[in-house]
């Protein structure tokens, strides 16, 4: 009976905290700055540990990288100037070379397979995911390390999932009772004081830090937003500071719970699987959501795909065909203190989540873009390669011309065919031989 | 082979392109690489990794054949024992491995219908058959020597001596 009385003497403790603590000021969007200390502290300590790890290793044996300079020396001259060659020069034996060194060069190092998979750390975070490449250094970091191990499974983890299963159990249950409500501004205003309290513990729920930027761009009524893609923690942090109506596939599970939920207080955009294949049809529904004016922005992700966010992929260009105007976010993530990344072929949601629970922090930085409309003669696929670029030079990632879909399937013959052709153009050039 | 730096990068890398984790990589593994599948010559270097019919190739089998693209340096050449294999990065083996891409039935000779399904992988279907078969004669012409119409080996040597080998046939690891 003692332990049981002592054990929910200490719950309860615990939920009042939690309640003061996290939940209330949640509700009325305000911070206790207690996460702010944390971060400080976090800081301090990580900035500890790179001095002392690069004390202690030795210069010869470091295996210092730079995930953007690549690892190999990259000859990037175009095609011409690799086959030592003016136009119309014939066929040499050696023009073998040009493209088996290209080859291997690609089997060495790719611009794309990278991008699936973590971003490697220029020093480490202590954090075990992390560790690729550093070896033992002293005791003190080792100390350090366990200490963080046990702060973040032991203090931070169970924290983490009571938040969350507040924060997910409080959406369902809000986004429910505001719907049996009828259709009035008193309704969206609630359905927006509900979206927006469970994001932000949910945010909490991670550690979260996100600086906003630009907040007068911030994306309109009847708008569409893009973003670059990394994890579904982006949708989260987007809705923590506007709500959006979302786009996307009913799931089964906890998903479609959450989704069925949400769409009884304000109108998403849920599609069945086989709808998704009718491209009119999504369009269509697209086109007359943002046509009404009182409804929220769209969200929408055109790579398609989680990429690791070093790099914005190719702008699927369905989503730039809708019309209306798009108003791009940039979303950077600062991997040092936790990696965002949702590699879906290795870990599924579950496994993911409870990664992002027992990182340090998710740090990241949102900036909100002035909106853009397609130009006269600009076609689709145009305009999602400028709205692309916009991105990429905002949020100071490379920009990648390929498909996301390269993460699951084979590249279209039709690039195949562009090498083959300028080859050829070089070979037989005037037509003469 | 590379220095201790180099090889774990590109374990690293062997272990990245293993997408199934089996330890060793099979055709579909290299074929996914998206700047390798639209390279004109794609399949033939991805043959190069599985010889004799081979099906996978572990990791000293693919550091073999990158070991092809290994710059020369210049302080090897003096100091190598005579008595030794050559090693893979010489000028003789980089050529070598560019001779097998084009001699498919590996019996030592590039044979006219060789090089020309070569030609065809490099242009695809932007040039006609005639002028492929017309630039086929007139490169084994060349290279043809003992005119039994087709380009041994020592020929294709020959025809190449005056090329820079070591620069366009290297791949330099960065530190």
């Amino acid at each position: 009976m003692e332990g049981a009385e002592l054990a929910g003497k200490i719950l309860s403790t615990w939920l009042t905290l939690v309640l003061g603590l996290i939940l209330l000021p949640s509700a009325f969007g305000v911070s206790l700055g207690i996460s702010e200390i944390y971060m400080k502290i976090l800081v301090k300590t990580l900035e500890w540990a790179t001095i002392r790890i690069e004390k202690g290793v030795p210069k010869e044996s470091g295996l210092k990288s730079s995930a953007s300079v690549g690892i190999i020396q990259r000859d990037e001259s175009p095609m011409e100037k690799g086959l030592s060659g003016l136009r119309g020069r014939d066929f040499e034996l050696s023009d073998a070379f040009y493209f088996s060194k290209k080859g291997l060069e690609a089997i060495v190092e790719d611009e794309v397979t990278q991008r699936f998979s973590s971003e490697e750390l220029v020093s480490w975070n202590l954090l075990t995911r992390t560790n690729m490449n550093f070896q033992y250094i002293s005791v003190r970091l080792t100390a350090v390390w366990v200490l963080g191990v046990l702060v973040r499974y032991c203090v931070l983890l169970p924290l983490r999932v009571t938040l969350a299963f507040i924060g997910i159990s409080l959406l369902v249950i809000g986004t429910t009772l505001v719907g049996q409500l009828p259709d009035s501004s008193l309704k969206n205003w609630l359905s927006e004081l509900v979206h927006l309290t469970c994001c932000r513990i949910c945010v909490r729920a991670l550690s979260g830090t996100i600086h906003y930027h630009n907040k007068q761009y911030r994306p309109q009524k009847g708008g569409i937003c893009v973003a670059n893609h990394t994890s579904p923690i982006d949708v989260l942090i987007l809705t923590t500071d506007g709500c959006y109506a979302m786009v996307g596939q009913v799931h089964g599970g906890l998903m479609g719970i959450i989704q069925r939920a949400m769409v009884k207080a304000c109108p998403h955009v849920w599609f069945e699987r086989s709808e998704m294949k009718d491209r009119h049809l999504v369009t269509k529904r697209l086109k007359e959501h943002i046509a009404d004016k009182k409804k929220l922005p769209i969200l929408i992700f055109p790579e398609g795909t989680c990429i690791n966010n070093t790099s914005v992929m190719m702008f699927k260009k369905g989503s730039f065909e809708i019309g209306g105007t798009i108003h791009p976010v940039a979303i950077k993530y600062n991997p040092q203190f936790g990696d965002a990344f949702w590699n879906s072929s290795k870990y599924n949601m579950v496994s993911y989540l409870l990664r992002m629970m027992t990182s340090w922090a998710i740090v990241c930085d949102v900036w909100y873009m002035p909106p853009m409309t397609r130009e006269e003669g600009e076609d689709a696929v145009q305009f999602a390669n400028r709205v692309k670029s916009a991105i990429a030079v905002q949020g100071g990632l490379t920009e990648l011309p390929w498909d996301g879909g390269l993460k699951r399937a084979k590249v279209k013959d039709t690039f195949k065919e562009e090498q083959q052709k300028n080859y050829s153009k070089m070979l037989v050039g005037n037509g003469s031989l | 082979l590379g220095s201790r730096a180099s090889l774990l990068r590109l374990y690293h890398r062997f272990r990245a392109l293993d997408r199934n984790k089996k330890g060793y990589l099979s055709r579909v593994d290299l074929q996914q690489i998206g700047a390798l599948a639209v390279n004109p010559l794609g399949e033939r270097i991805i043959d190069s990794f599985f010889p004799d019919g081979n099906l996978r190739v572990d990791f000293p089998g693919f550091v073999r054949v990158l070991a092809h693209f290994r710059p020369v340096d210049d302080d090897d050449s003096g100091m190598r024992d005579p008595k030794q294999p050559e090693p893979l990065n010489s000028r003789m083996n980089k050529l070598r491995f560019v001779f097998q891409l084009y001699d498919l039935d590996r019996d030592g000779k590039i044979s006219r219908h060789e090089m020309l399904q070569v030609l065809r992988l490099m242009v695809g279907v932007q040039v006609t058959e005639e002028q492929l078969e017309s630039i086929t004669d007139r490169t084994v012409q060349e290279a043809d020597e003992d005119g039994d119409g087709a380009v041994s080996f020592l020929e294709f040597t020959k025809s190449l001596e005056k090329m820079d080998i070591e620069q366009k046939m290297s791949i330099r690891i960065l530190k």
